[in-house]
């Protein structure tokens, strides 16, 4: 096995650190330079997690917290691969989801929105990749809803993401939208990336193909994590 | 003809609700047989137990109570429970490496109960690198997550050789990795505040 490292990270893709629309990153965004650092076994490295850690139900967020019947919502699936920019699969990473319910209120001790909660709905839910860098999971299409920006500010309906990779240099959390709501060009967070083409890769289109007919509509979302290059030549990592 | 790399997925905030996600119990529920935290070290895990406290405070200083951090760590013989680690020296299965918490919602502190790690082995051609942990954070109003490290103060001869400390300068900024040892409720306990901006600013890396 060749030692491996990876490819810097192209900052362009991302939203600064310091974005004043969005108010809550200007007491929290460094003001000085990041240092920049070449890998070492400590970025290359990273946790590994296993199926059986899991339970069944993980990954279905109709049933992982049901307990009088089914959550209310339009059932949907979102499925997609885990890759790293040179196209290869990531397989057996964990990606872990959670998101609102169908009236827009989060499980959540600090959310006070007056969207009630669904006693039926946690809002979190969990999957390994496959061998292919395949994961889905089942759930409720979550609801638009209101947050303190400006007065009149609204969240589009979105699912939150964290993916590890094989490197703890890869972490990653996003947000995935779905195709053609109006609140999506209208959102502060989504526009806290530059690049309009770099926000539209966090829109899944509707799939209808994966979709289960008579049961639940599918959105597709892929993932792109870091890619690797291989240190044939001099400059090398050690490990 | 054209590269055909991917771009990678732009990044989000994880906003004030990353409790449900990733730490359940603090956003006010139980949800996993098998929940992640901030407890790294077993009974049988070999190395000295130390705990790792702190605030993550703000450009005005004060604490966000409301930060996931996560940590990645080398075991007490400096390996990574990783298959890219091939170092000599001793594996240890059953400790992953890795914990996770929130910042308490009335208090602000962190903390993770560990062991110490080992030095680890640096880039080719350089000497080792000094014990540290590997932090990762991220939060509302936090664009992007910030990676940073945290060193032991009092391993000041293993510091001064660091290849990633040497780097930093201008030097004093380099203090703002180095946790200080104290013993809090009888255990060793090392703090490590962060901060996110203004005096002392944490130095945070681009990895």
């Amino acid at each position: 096995m060749t030692a491996y490292e990876f490819i810097q990270r192209d900052r362009g893709q991302h939203p600064p650190a310091l974005t004043p629309d969005y108010k809550t990153s200007v007491l929290r965004s460094p003001r000085l330079a990041l240092w920049s650092l070449q890998n070492s076994l400590s970025e290359v490295t990273g946790p590994v997690f296993g199926q059986d850690e899991l339970g069944p139900l993980d990954n279905d967020l109709i049933l992982n917290a049901a307990k009088t019947g089914e959550p209310i919502g339009e059932r949907t699936i979102v499925h997609g691969r885990v890759l790293d920019e040179n196209g290869r699969p990531v397989p057996g990473t964990l990606v872990e989801v959670w998101q609102a319910n169908a009236g827009g209120r989060y499980r959540h001790r600090n959310d006070t929105y007056l969207a009630p909660i669904d006693p039926n709905f946690g809002g979190c839910g969990r999957v390994v990749t496959d061998s292919e860098g395949r994961y889905a999971f089942r759930t409720v299409k979550p609801g638009a809803y209101p947050f303190r920006n400006h007065v009149n500010s609204w969240r589009p309906a979105h699912i939150h993401f964290s993916v590890f990779g094989s490197g703890f240099a890869q972490r990653l959390i996003t947000q995935m939208y779905f195709e053609g709501d109006p609140l999506i060009p209208r959102d502060t967070i989504i526009n806290t990336i530059p690049d309009p083409a770099a926000r539209q890769r966090l829109v899944a289109p509707l799939d209808l193909r994966a979709a289960v007919p008579l049961d639940s509509l599918a959105y597709r979302f892929d993932i792109v994590l870091r890619g690797t290059r291989a240190t044939v030549f001099e400059n090398k990592l050690q490990g | 003809m054209t590269l055909d790399y991917l771009p990678e997925t732009p990044s989000q905030t994880a906003g004030p609700y990353v409790h449900i996600g990733l730490i359940p119990h603090q956003a006010g529920f139980e949800m996993f047989e098998k929940p992640f935290g901030n407890v790294l070290a077993g009974p049988d895990t070999p190395g000295e137990r130390i705990r790792i406290q702190g605030r993550v405070l703000d450009g005005l200083g004060t604490p966000c109570r409301d930060i996931l951090l996560e940590t990645w760590q080398a075991n007490a013989a400096g390996r990574y429970n990783h298959p890219a680690d091939r170092q000599d020296g001793a594996q240890d299965p059953g400790f992953r490496g890795w914990g996770r918490t929130g910042t308490d919602f009335a208090t602000g502190l962190y903390s993770f109960e560990t062991i110490k790690p080992g030095p680890v082995v640096g880039r080719h051609g350089h000497k080792p690198m000094a014990p540290h942990v590997n932090i990762w954070l991220v939060a509302r109003g936090i664009n992007i997550g910030l990676s940073t490290r945290m060193y032991f103060a009092d391993e000041a001869a293993l510091n001064e050789q660091d290849p990633v400390l040497r780097m930093i300068d201008p030097a004093i900024r380099r203090e703002t990795l180095l946790a200080r040892r104290e013993q809090r409720d009888g255990t060793a306990t090392y703090v490590f505040d962060i901060r996110l901006q203004g005096e002392g600013e944490t130095v945070f890396f681009d990895v």
